[in-house]
């Protein structure tokens, strides 16, 4: 393929949030939300706290259901739409297509750190070895001590997690990846170790959106900006 | 690829209230399925309904078995059916005791499934037994002890073992963690978690239990009085839930 041409297409988007419990109160979000991302791309969204961030790239990743528009995204050398998507393609497209790597891990308990990590490597087919291989070698560079590798991540700090969390989204060498916020709540030297690695993946062609507070990461990352416009405000939010 | 289970319309009333309502689904191979709700929603008739254990009223359970094709789960004989329950299927029950034989011992409830689809050496019988001992987490020390010694959890445990040994494709699981200790129910969990991975199981779960449902499934139907109000993948749901029912379950979670 071209490195030039898309491999996510959004066009026409647009996500409101119906709350029951307050009447039925509509919070309208994404109004028109239109994008393309290339491999090789990182596109970072900007804009002001509440903008909706957030809710665009948790809908790109099939989280939440827009009511309009459209997602369409390469997948196995086809071009799929996710929006009304049977769950299972968005489940296919996740596993062999898109990573997200979000501010928190959710923890499974009892699991081994190196085995959390491994596990979308070997969903993919990987042997046990390779995986396992490849999750120390993450882990190791994401700066997360040996000692700590055989223990369930539950006691670990908030940054511990986190950098698990890249690992555990990074292994699967995802044509597109969408991060939130992946540097927030790692100090300096982590965070830069973390930059080095989102780089790469850019620089070896894949396609990324982002949310970075942080202006430094940005810089380091982003190729493009895309502004998320504030939705105009209901005219009166119950509180 | 065709889907493993195809629900169709399933409808079930008892006298004249509506126990499940027009229930409409396919269940793909390797999918595990929720269908979580409050007490009285429905969930446990629809899976026993698909399970073939109840007689729907109305609609059809269509299941693709291994090597004859699909079948009509409720126009099979019931010697048939009750041949594919062992073989193919497996039904974890909330209450162990009534998937248990509680008067023959641990490694008699797991060999039993064994030799009533034909095998007969002791010797294999028993290692298998062993095995699945292992797999679940129980003491092979307390592979002759009846399970009416055993804690809640074990028995649980015990149960699961003695559904895996033949090697099902579609268990079918009721409130599987309901009354246990939070802490046995963890190691449960994840135990199930990486059975269902590693066998490449497919699995319709009923819990009431959110918590539950977004470990272990893939995908949710939300069920209030007898009819699915919203279906989707399990993430979906829970993090962006559109009917006011779900809202109102997702909103009542307790924070830990």
């Amino acid at each position: 393929m071209n490195a030039m041409s898309p491999v996510l297409r959004v066009s026409g988007l647009a996500k409101s949030f119906v709350m029951h419990a307050q009447g039925g109160l509509e919070l309208p979000v994404l109004r028109d939300e239109t994008l393309d991302v290339a491999p090789g791309e990182c596109l970072a969204l900007v804009g002001p706290s509440g903008a909706g961030k957030s809710t665009l790239l948790r809908s790109l990743y099939g989280n939440y259901r827009p009511q309009k528009g459209s997602i369409r995204i390469r997948h196995r050398d086809d071009w799929v739409e996710l929006v009304n998507a049977e769950p299972r393609l968005t489940i296919d497209v996740r596993r062999h297509t898109m990573g997200f790597v979000s501010q928190f891990l959710r923890v499974i308990p009892r699991v081994a750190t190196v085995d959390v990590v491994a596990e979308p490597m070997l969903r993919l087919g990987a042997s046990p070895e390779d995986a396992r291989r490849c999750a120390e070698f993450l882990l190791a560079v994401l700066g997360i001590p040996e000692r700590l590798w055989t223990l369930p991540p539950a006691t670990f700090s908030g940054g511990e997690q986190q950098r698990v969390n890249i690992a555990r989204s990074l292994i699967a060498d995802y044509p597109v990846l969408l991060l939130d916020e992946p540097t927030a709540s790692l100090d300096v030297a982590n965070r830069n170790g973390v930059i080095d690695l989102i780089r790469d993946r850019r620089d070896a062609g894949a396609a990324i959106v982002g949310i970075f507070h942080d202006i430094a990461v940005r810089d380091a990352l982003a190729t493009r900006l895309h502004a998320v416009e504030p939705p105009n405000a209901p005219a009166r939010v119950p509180l | 690829m065709t889907p493993l289970l195809s629900a169709k319309s399933v409808t079930k009333r008892f006298g004249g209230r509506v126990a499940c309502r027009d229930i409409s689904f396919d269940l793909w191979p390797g999918e595990v399925l929720g269908i979580v709700g409050e007490s009285g929603s429905g969930k446990t008739t629809l899976l026993n309904c698909l399970a073939g254990r109840l007689q729907p009223d109305d609609g059809s359970v269509v299941y693709e078995t291994a090597s004859a094709g699909t079948i009509d789960v409720h126009r099979l004989s019931e010697a048939r059916r009750r041949l594919l329950a062992r073989t193919e299927w497996g039904f974890v029950n909330q209450d162990a005791r009534e998937g248990l034989r509680m008067g023959v011992s641990a490694g008699a409830n797991i060999g039993e499934r064994l030799m009533a689809i034909g095998a007969r050496h002791y010797g294999d019988i028993r290692q298998a037994a062993s095995d699945w001992m292992g797999r679940v987490e129980l003491d092979l020390d307390r592979i002759d002890d009846r399970p009416t010694t055993y804690s809640g959890g074990m028995r649980q445990r015990l149960q699961i073992a003695r559904n895996l040994v033949s090697n099902p494709r579609l268990v079918f699981m009721d409130e599987p963690t309901g009354g246990l200790d939070v802490s046995v129910q963890a190691r449960l969990l994840d135990l199930l978690r990486g059975l269902v991975d590693r066998f490449h199981l497919s699995a319709v779960l009923v819990t009431h239990d959110l918590g539950v449902a977004r470990l272990l499934t893939h995908r949710l139907m939300v069920m209030q009085g007898g009819q699915v109000v919203e279906a989707g993948l399990t993430d979906q749901v829970l993090d962006d839930p559109q009917h006011a029912y779900t809202q109102m379950l997702v909103a009542s979670i307790l924070p830990v």
